[in-house]
């Protein structure tokens, strides 16, 4: 049902007086609805359950929706919403999966999958023309390293590598400083590039790798 | 001018644009002197590409599309219809 402000009556003797509220929920269904996609791919990346995924989208567009008093017009709405799902993912989801938040990632070391690209040469002789290096590796194999890395990190690299944010929008979003995204963001794209690794092994892409 | 150490050393943040204006000009020299550098430049270039693109391709349910012009009563999928359409997904919201 469509709340009537105290004002119901706008005339053009008292403009200041406007139906807000109600102008404003319309107004949030208009903007937000062209984030959805965005949104869904990262709930997927953040809970790793389609039904979950969904719940969390429509929870934090419904959050969305309710606090878009507190929504500064003309400032950036997709980071708004961004964070409204990530606080929710956090407080909501999270706990129920039972995951550690900081597992040891290990060292791994700089350039990890670059430094491979020479035992790939076998696979990637079988690369068309018009294929890239990175196509031996399928989008659900992409997808798996994101989400098997620990959410400290997950989290960041999700925000920075496929949705696009600045260190200072991730930093704002996750309540961290930005060295700590930083740090994570390194650390993190690292372990996801040993992870693309591991199953290009798997699967017989490279040789046995000699060294870890 | 950057060497390779502090090109390779900097090289996630030059390509994340989060470097300073003089240090981004550094690299960009060397990267324009240094071919090993510039190839493993690219290479991540790509890998963030591959990443972005691989990783976000899914396809929006329309089981929520419905769910949200529910939640926020708007049709959304100009289908005439607010919700699935079905009356038994009423219960669905709340």
């Amino acid at each position: 049902m469509r709340r009537v402000s105290h004002c119901a009556v706008s005339t053009p003797s008292s403009p200041t007086c406007k139906v807000v509220d109600v102008a404003d929920r319309s107004s949030f269904a208009d903007q937000a609805m062209e984030f959805t996609p965005q949104l869904f791919s990262a709930a997927l990346r953040m809970t790793r359950n389609r039904a979950d995924a969904e719940d969390l989208v429509q929870e934090a567009m419904l959050r969305g929706f309710r606090s878009f008093h507190t929504f500064t017009e003309g400032t950036n709405l997709r980071a708004w919403l961004f964070r409204i799902l990530t606080n929710v993912y956090i407080n909501s989801y999270r706990a129920k999966q039972r995951r550690p938040d900081e597992t040891d990632l290990g060292e791994v070391e700089d350039l990890y999958l670059y430094r491979r690209i020479g035992s790939f040469e076998t696979a990637a002789a079988s690369l068309s023309a018009e294929e890239q290096f990175l196509d031996l590796f399928t989008d659900d194999e992409v997808k798996a390293a994101l989400e098997d890395l620990p959410d400290n990190f997950r989290l960041p690299v999700l925000l920075a590598d496929v949705e696009g944010f600045a260190y200072r929008e991730i930093a704002d979003i996750l309540d961290v400083p930005v060295g700590t995204v930083m740090s994570r963001l390194h650390r993190g794209r690292k372990a996801m590039q040993r992870a693309l690794y591991s199953f290009a092994v798997d699967r017989g892409l490279v040789g046995a790798a000699s060294n870890n | 001018m950057a060497d390779c150490n502090e090109t390779l050393r900097e090289l996630e943040p030059f390509i994340d644009g989060e470097i300073s204006d003089e240090a981004r000009e550094h690299i960009h020299g060397h990267l324009g002197a240094c071919v090993d550098c510039q190839q493993a430049f690219e290479f991540h270039l790509e890998l963030r590409e591959a990443v972005r693109r691989k990783a976000s391709n899914d396809e929006l349910p329309a089981s929520l599309v419905a769910k949200l012009e529910v939640c926020l009563r708007d049709d959304f999928d100009g289908d005439g219809v607010v919700g699935s359409g079905g009356s038994d997904d009423s219960a669905s919201v709340r």
